[in-house]
Parts: C-alpha cells; structure tokens; sequence
C-alpha cells in the first residue's frame, strides 16, 4: 500500500513559516493535486515529501513509515520537476535507467523496464536520443519516464506543465492522465493552475499562505467552497464578489447592495442564511455563468436587473460582459446572439439559487 | 585613434541621400580590415622571427644580411636541439611537471568547487572569496618566503626539496587551484539545481553526483581549467629560476635562458628553436581547443 | 539547495520534535563534513603555501640578512635610503600604469574593430590576435631580446632605410623602459581585447538600435550605450592586468636583467636580484613586500565588485 500522510507538517526558512501546519491523508491510487497562488507552501511540501527540504516539524508517512529523516532515494518516489532535469550528457535511455543502475538492477530487466515505459509513453523511438535533440513534450514524457521505470510508491510532480506552451499543456495534461490510468501510482501533484488542477485530480488541495483551505474534489470545490479564497481561485472567470447587507423583509430575505439594488434570497437559501448569518459586512458571491441576459421565462431564483455594460469580450461560444455593480467590477457571461454592446445598457439576470455569502471579517462561507 | 579613423564616417552627419550609410558601412569596414592586418602583423612579428631564424645557420645569421629572409633555409637547430639529450631533459621536465600539475590541481579543484557552490557549510562562502584572493597573490610575493620554507624545511627532515623538479609539483597549485576552483564554481553554479535533486531521488551519492552528473555536465568548464592548469605550468618562469639550479632539473623556459645562453655568445638559431618548440605545446592546443581557451580566460571575470 | 537553508526551527516542532531535531542535525553534520573533506585539500593549499609563506614573509622581512637576528624596520629604513630603491618603486609604478593604459586602449580599439567585421570572419582574426598571449612570456621575450640586439637588431635593419637609428633598444636607460613596457603591451593587449570583446558581444543589439532610433550618432551611442554596458569588465580586467603588471617578472627579467645600471628594475626582479642571487632573503622579502599595498586596494575594489554580483545571482 503507497499511501502518504502529513502529520502537523511545518516548515520554516530562517524565521519564515512557509507550511505551517498541514494534515493531508492522500489514498492508495489516489491522484491528488495541490493548488495555489506561487508563495503558498505547496511546493515546499511536495518537496518535504519527496525528502529534498528538511521536515521542521511534523510527520510525513509513506506506505506506513514515517519517513522524515529517510533520504529521497531510500523513499521509494519518483519526481518529475518543472524544467525537467533530465541529464544532458545521457541519452533517453541512460536518463530513465539512471536510478535503476545505480540499484544495480540486472540489464535484462533494466530494458524491460525501459521499454515498457516508453511503450506507455510512445517515446521508443527516441531512447537514443539526448535531450537536447528533443521538443518540450517529449523532454517531459521522458522526465515521466525516468519516474515510471523507478516503479515508485508515490509519483511527485511539481508544476511539470508549466514550461510548455498553452496548446501542448492541454495535451500533456491529457497524457498524465491516461498514464495514471494505466499504472495507477499514488500521485502528488503540484500546480499553480486550477484548470490543471481541476481537470487532473481525484482531490484538490487549495493551499494558500502555508496552509491548506480546503480539500475536496473538483465538483465540491467549484459547487462549494468553504472559503473566500477557495471561491476566487477555482474557476475563471473568477467568482464575482459584490459588497452586500442581508435584510429581513417579512417573510423573505433580501440581499441589499449598498446602491440601492436588492436581491431576494431563495427560500432554499433563506433559512439557513437566517440561521447562521452575522450582521457584519457580507460579500455576495456569484459566479459569472450565474449573471446571464434576462430572458422572457425567469426561472424561480433569477432576479433581473439593470446593468450599463463597460466592456464585453466575445468569446465564440459566450460573451463575456463587464459591468460596474455597487463599486466593483462584475463579470457576466451571456449568450453572444443577446446583442450586448460595449458601453450600452443591458438587462441581465442574477441566479441566486447557486449564491456564496462571505462573511467578510472572517472570509468564510456562510 | 584608429578607432576614430575606422569608425569617423559613421560618425558623420547622415547624408539623406539612399545608399550613403551603406557606403559608410562598406569604408569603415575597409578600415576595420586595414587596421586588423596591422594588428596582426605587430602581433605576429615575433613569432614570424622566432621562425625565421630558426631556420638559418649561425653564419647567416652573423653575415648581417637581410635579417627579414632565409637565404639558405636548414632544420640543422631542430636535428641538433632535439639530439641534445639536455634540451630533451628540460622539455621532459617541463612535460611531467604540466602533466602531474595538471592531475593534481583537477583533484584538488574539482571536488572543492562542487563542495562550495552545492553543499554549503560552515565558512564556505569565505573560502569562496578567500580562493579568489589566492588567485590575486601573486608569485613574486611567495617566492622568498617559500624558498626558505623549503630549506627549514630541508633541515627538519633531511628531504631535499630545492633543486629538484618535483618542488615545482609543490608550488605550482598555488597558482591554478585558486583560479581553476574559481571558475569550475561558477560552471557548477550555473547547472541547475533539480538536476542533484534528481540525481538525489534516483539514489545517487554526493561522490555519484559529483562525478556522474556534475563532471560529464560540466565537462567545457573542465576542459577550460584544464587548459589553463596547462598553460600556466608549461609557462611559469620565476618558481623555477628560484628553485632549481642543476641542468638535469631545469624546465624549459629556464632550461634556455640559462644554458643556451652562455656567457655573452648567444647562439641565437637555436635559442629561436627552443623557444619555438617550447611555445609550440601551448600553440598547438590553442589551435584546436580555442573556444575552451577563451572559455577559460573570460570566465573568471565574467563568470564570478 | 537542498537544506543548505535550513536553520533551527524558532518554536518546537509538534511531533517528536526532539528527534526529528537530533537526527536532522546529524544528517546536515554529515553532509558538512563531507563538503569540507572535499574542500580540505584546497584549504590545506591555501593555507600552507599561500596564507602562511605571505606572513611568513612579513617575518623574513624582520631579520638581519643571516636570518640569526631580529632587526625590526631595519631592512625597510635600509631601503629607504637607497637610491636604487626608490628609482625602483618609481619605474614599477611607471611600467604598471603605463602598459596597463596602453594594454586597455589597444585592446579597445582591436575589440571594436573585430566586432566592426562580419561574424563569419572574427573567429579567424581573434584567433590570430591572441597568439602573443598564449606563447609562454619567457619564450617571446627571447625573441623580443634577439629583435632588440644591439648589433643584428632586425628592427634597426628596417629602420636603416629611413635612415633612424640604430636604436639602443635595451642599451639606453630610456630606450630600455620603452621596450619593457612594448613587450608587455604585445603580450597583454590581446587579454584586453578578448574581455572587451565579450562584453561587447553581451551588450544587445536592440539597445543600439533603439538609441540609433532615437537619433545618437556614433560618439553618443559609443558613450551612452557602449562604455556604461562595458564599464565593470573594463575595470575588472584593468585592475586585474594592474596586479599582474606591477607583479610582472618575466620580460624584465629576461629582457633587460633589470639594467642598464638597474634603470629598469621593478619589485619583481629587485627582489630576485637582492633575495636569490644576492642571497639576502630579509631584504628580498621587504622588498617584495612593497607590492602589497597596491595589490591590496586593487583587490578590495576587485572583490567589492564581484562579491556585489555574487548576490545579485
């Protein structure tokens, strides 16, 4: 069983927390991704797991054992690093049999090994080649390679896409999972994109400062973020979030911008915002696919409204709109037949039914 | 003022007519051409004349006729220096010293930049600058003090150290270490990091790293040192004149100076030629490793 | 690096912190015992044959000339008296200065004028011009001696024609620092030249194309662009060449022996004259000590520069 545990983990630099205390259990075969802004302590633990930073405090257990004062080599990982690092002066073949031979692996089983790696990963035709002779998708599918071969407990990768172009990151992103498909290695994966993150993982881990926001699976993640931070980096456009108050209204509950607009709050919504809400500043958040044109036939939650269009962005499939509302800027996402104009006004509709409320003071979701 | 002279067109106020800045181009590279050729004829002179006179005979030579021409072109200073079982001692002398001078500076250099530029330890960054320092100490400031050294050191232990060959084994790494250190820091330096992490994962030790990953890696920067180690040694001339005396101990350059050199005869057809051969190791590796050359010598400033 | 930054954690580590801790330490102990094996015979070189000669020196330099007696500043006030002493601090700061200026220029002009030919063709004429570095100094210093011969000089030959000279090349006091100072130039301008030349090289295209835009003719683009992009090389490798200069041994050596009437002496060859042949090794030693103050400020702007960039990287 490969599976990895972080216990309390902590990592400073000189006085500096970096990771300040993470607890992550990552399941046998489990992909799982970990995402955030650059500074955030993602790296730093992917790199304490695979034993290249000292643990400062905490545990890390792989399969079982804790392992913080085993070196990277007895770990039983394997690491796919962002500008690939594969050896210059060896050949494709050299490069992924490097740790096998120096295991002092027998040769016969070194080349099957070899082999069946690039088999997966279509490069056979390239194992005598050296590195430089290679684009940057190959370079990467042999930086896979050299992991695949080692028949690791856990599979590390630290942003192994980011070095390549847009269109070649789609398909590389692709790749990797169909090569966890196939040999279904305990996975850590480090990445600043949530896209990559999104499309890649079993779970996501959004860290942010050191410690970890949330964990969930794409789905929840995106469906129900736990916290201010998690709703505005997973998604893109990115959630809007408007300066609000909740009004009780009788019956109902309001949302009231501060200029004036008030939305209703679904009755599905209601009774547990009235439960749980404070009366401190809220923020509305709403994603743009949930700000469309007002249609003839409103369904149950969609609230129309007024909005003097800034800028629009065609996108082919959608329009992209930019709006002023309550002294932020507002992305909505229309149909491009809606006839929205830059600078024209527009009636475009809220779909409260899938509405975050944040406490402000504390960034979580209500 | 040649820079002037080559460059005062384009320095002219543009003419706005089409084709004038071509032309502009075209005479300033004329005398650029110009220029260069002049360079290179002061520049090659003396070797040219080494050459020359190194074919003539000794009457030629004191006929005092045209100084600039071989009337009667002989290898007779060749066949006789390289029969001359003196000049080949000096050239052995000269040749073991660069060779093990050479070896030992690498293994003293190499496994010491790796150490200060990859695994940090308690005073390295000062041994850092401290290595360049050494490098700025020079010979004539060693040669006294290490000259005594030598003869204490002589009377401490009955192991005869000046005049013999092997002494310039001692005292030659004190001037390659410290530069072949400094730029083989700065050639390991500028191999990415993940590439020892990777080698860490896969298992390998410091001692693997160093010479699996870093050695092949870094090879143009060895190659560089190594060339330098070479030169230096092949060239140093005070160390030698200071501490070695008897003819079978001589290297080269000393081994001219003193014995072709006799009194005020100077037999200067065969003083050519030794000079000539004794440039010629240096010569001819800089003819086919000029880059590693180059590498070498501007890698200390600009690498640093 | 991999835990080379790594310090003591400020506040206890949460699980088992004294273990993690003990054995963490133990693990960095060992990899800084290996690096500074590694780095041990490096450090046992530049103490033992560099580090402790130079002090050693500073000691020698105390002693009366049989080494049997403590004579404090006596070698120095010894020196100071002499007239030949100072002739030679004088002649080293003139030959140093001068060949370096001359060196710097020459190589200046001979970097921007293989930069000025087409890219195809720089490899061949660099390659040419750097020929008189790489010959041993000793080897082409003998044929700069024979060029300079007082009865077959092949230089005076030339001139016989124009009817100048015959010059006395290393006879004559004047003449004799000429030519010391020549050689050095020959042998020393094409080190200049291939520094300058890579820093011209490293100096982008755009910058030039941009100031050309923005209408700077030659001289403006030369001093605005140019010598600003240029200006660290050009003073590491002046104060560089300096220290090699005012150390040099070899072509006053071998050139002049440091006559006539010891007119040419530098601290080099003063002190070989006086230490070796003379066999007083105190005086040899304060002589050569000289050398340090110049060598020293030289270093320190040297050093200021380079470990400057060292952060930078």
């Amino acid at each position: 069983m490969a599976e990895v545990k972080l216990r309390k983990v902590v990592k400073y630099y000189d006085d500096v927390e970096a990771v300040r205390g993470i607890d992550l259990d990552i399941a046998h075969h489990e992909f799982v991704v970990l995402v955030g802004p650059s500074g955030c302590g993602k790296s730093t633990t992917l790199r304490m797991i695979a034993g290249l930073e000292d643990i400062s405090g905490g545990e890390i257990l792989i399969g079982g054992d804790v392992v913080n004062d085993v070196p990277p080599k007895d770990r039983d990982i394997a690491m796919v690093f962002q500008n690939y690092a594969l050896y210059p002066h060896m050949s494709v073949s050299q490069n992924m049999s490097f740790g096998l031979r120096l295991k002092k692996y027998p040769k016969d089983e070194i080349k099957r090994r070899v082999d069946e790696a690039a088999r997966i990963l279509d490069i056979t035709e390239l194992l005598d080649r050296k590195p430089k002779a290679l684009s940057g998708g190959q370079r990467q599918r042999v930086a896979m390679g050299r992991a695949i071969v080692r028949n690791p407990k856990v599979f590390l990768f630290d942003e192994p896409l980011s070095n390549l172009d847009a269109k070649l990151r789609v398909q590389m992103r692709t790749e990797i999972k169909k090569v966890h498909q196939q040999v279904r290695t305990t996975t850590v994966y480090v990445t600043h994109d949530q896209v990559e993150a999104m499309t890649l993982a079993d779970r996501v881990v959004v860290m942010n400062k050191g410690v970890i926001e949330q964990v969930g699976s794409p789905q929840e993640l995106y469906h129900n973020p736990k916290t201010r931070f998690v709703a505005g980096f997973i998604g893109s456009p990115a959630m809007n979030f408007i300066p609000c108050r909740l009004e009780n209204g009788g019956d109902d509950l309001n949302v009231r911008l501060t200029d004036g607009i008030t939305f209703k709050v679904p009755p599905q919504r209601a009774a547990h915002y009235k439960a749980n809400a404070r009366d401190g500043k809220l923020l509305l958040g709403l994603r743009p696919e949930h700000i469309t044109e007002a249609g003839p036939h409103l369904e149950p939650g969609e609230i129309p409204f007024d909005a003097q269009l800034d800028v629009t962005e065609p996108m082919g499939m959608e329009t992209l709109v930019y709006f002023p509302l309550n002294g932020t800027q507002v992305c909505g996402r229309v149909n491009p037949n809606a006839g929205a104009r830059d600078g024209a006004p527009m009636k475009l509709a809220a779909n409260l039914n899938n509405m975050h409320l944040i406490d402000e003071a504390t960034g979580r979701v209500i | 003022m040649t820079a002037t002279s080559a460059s005062a067109d384009l320095a002219l106020p543009r003419n706005p007519k089409h084709g004038s800045m071509s032309r502009d181009r075209a005479w300033a590279l004329r005398w650029s051409y110009v220029f260069l050729i002049l360079f290179v004829i002061f520049f090659l002179l003396p070797p040219v004349y080494m050459l020359i006179t190194s074919l003539k005979t000794s009457q030629e030579i004191s006929a005092a006729t045209n100084p600039w021409w071989v009337f009667r072109p002989t290898l007779d200073n060749y066949i006789e220096l390289l029969s001359s079982p003196m000049y080949l001692t000096f050239f052995r002398n000269s040749a073991l010293v660069s060779v093990f001078v050479v070896i030992i500076t690498m293994l003293i250099a190499i496994p010491a930049a790796f150490a200060l530029s990859r695994m940090k330890f308690w005073g390295s960054a000062t041994l850092a600058t401290g290595v360049f320092l050494t490098y700025l100490i020079p010979d004539t400031l060693l040669f006294l003090p290490l000259f005594k050294m030598f003869a204490i050191f002589n009377e401490l232990t009955g192991i005869q150290l000046i005049n013999k060959w092997y002494v310039l084994l001692i005292v030659y790494p004190t001037l390659t270490v410290p530069f072949c250190t400094w730029i083989m820091i700065g050639y390991f330096a500028s191999i990415p990091k993940e590439l020892d992490e990777a080698a860490l994962i896969d298992g390998a030790s410091y001692f693997q790293t160093l010479t699996k990953i870093f050695v092949p890696v870094a090879l143009p920067g060895i190659i560089a040192a190594t060339i330098f180690a070479f030169t230096v040694s092949w060239a140093q001339f005070l160390y030698p004149l200071a501490f070695t005396t008897s003819t079978d101990q001589l290297v080269l350059p000393v081994g001219i100076i003193t014995t072709l050199i006799k009194g005020d005869v100077f037999n200067w057809g065969q003083i050519m030629t030794g000079a000539l051969l004794g440039a010629a190791p240096p010569l001819i590796i800089y003819a086919f490793l000029m880059d590693y050359y180059i590498a070498g010598l501007t890698a200390g400033a600009t690498k640093g | 690096m991999v835990d080379a930054t790594l310090r003591s954690p400020a506040i206890p580590a949460v699980a088992s912190p004294r273990k993690a801790k003990s054995s963490l330490r133990r693990a960095m102990g060992r990899k800084s015992t290996i690096a500074f094996l590694m780095a041990l015979p490096l450090i046992l070189l530049i103490t033992v044959l560099v580090l402790y000669p130079a002090l050693y020196s500073l000691y020698l330099a105390t002693l009366n000339k049989g080494m049997t007696r403590f004579v404090g500043f006596g070698n120095f006030q010894f020196l100071f008296k002499r007239e030949t002493f100072w002739m030679v601090v004088q002649q080293s700061c003139i030959f140093a200065i001068t060949a370096v200026i001359f060196k710097a220029i020459i190589g200046f002009i001979i970097a921007h004028l293989v930069h000025n030919i087409p890219d195809k063709g720089q490899r061949k004429w660099r390659g040419m011009l750097l020929v008189p570095w790489v010959i041993p100094p000793a080897m082409s210093c003998l044929a700069w001696l024979w060029l300079f011969d007082p009865s077959y000089s092949a230089f005076n030959w030339l001139l016989s024609f124009i009817n100048v000279g015959p010059i006395p090349w290393t006879g004559d006091a004047y003449w004799a620092r000429f030519s010391v100072i020549l050689v050095n130039v020959w042998i020393g301008s094409p080190f200049f030249m291939i520094m300058y030349l890579a820093a011209l090289k490293s100096v982008p295209e755009q910058l030039y194309e941009a100031a050309a835009i923005d209408g700077a003719n030659w001289w403006q683009r030369m001093w605005y662009v140019t010598l600003p992009m240029m200006r660290n090389i050009i003073a590491i490798t002046a104060l560089f060449s300096l220290i090699v200069t005012f150390a040099n041994f070899d072509i006053v050596q071998i050139l002049t022996d440091g006559g006539p009437i010891d007119k040419t002496h530098v601290f080099a060859t003063w002190a070989f004259r006086v230490g070796i042949r003379s066999v007083d090794i105190p005086q040899g030693a304060a002589v050569s000590l000289f050398m340090v103050p110049i060598l020293a400020v030289a270093a320190v702007i040297i050093l200021r520069d380079i470990t400057k960039r060292g952060n930078e990287a």
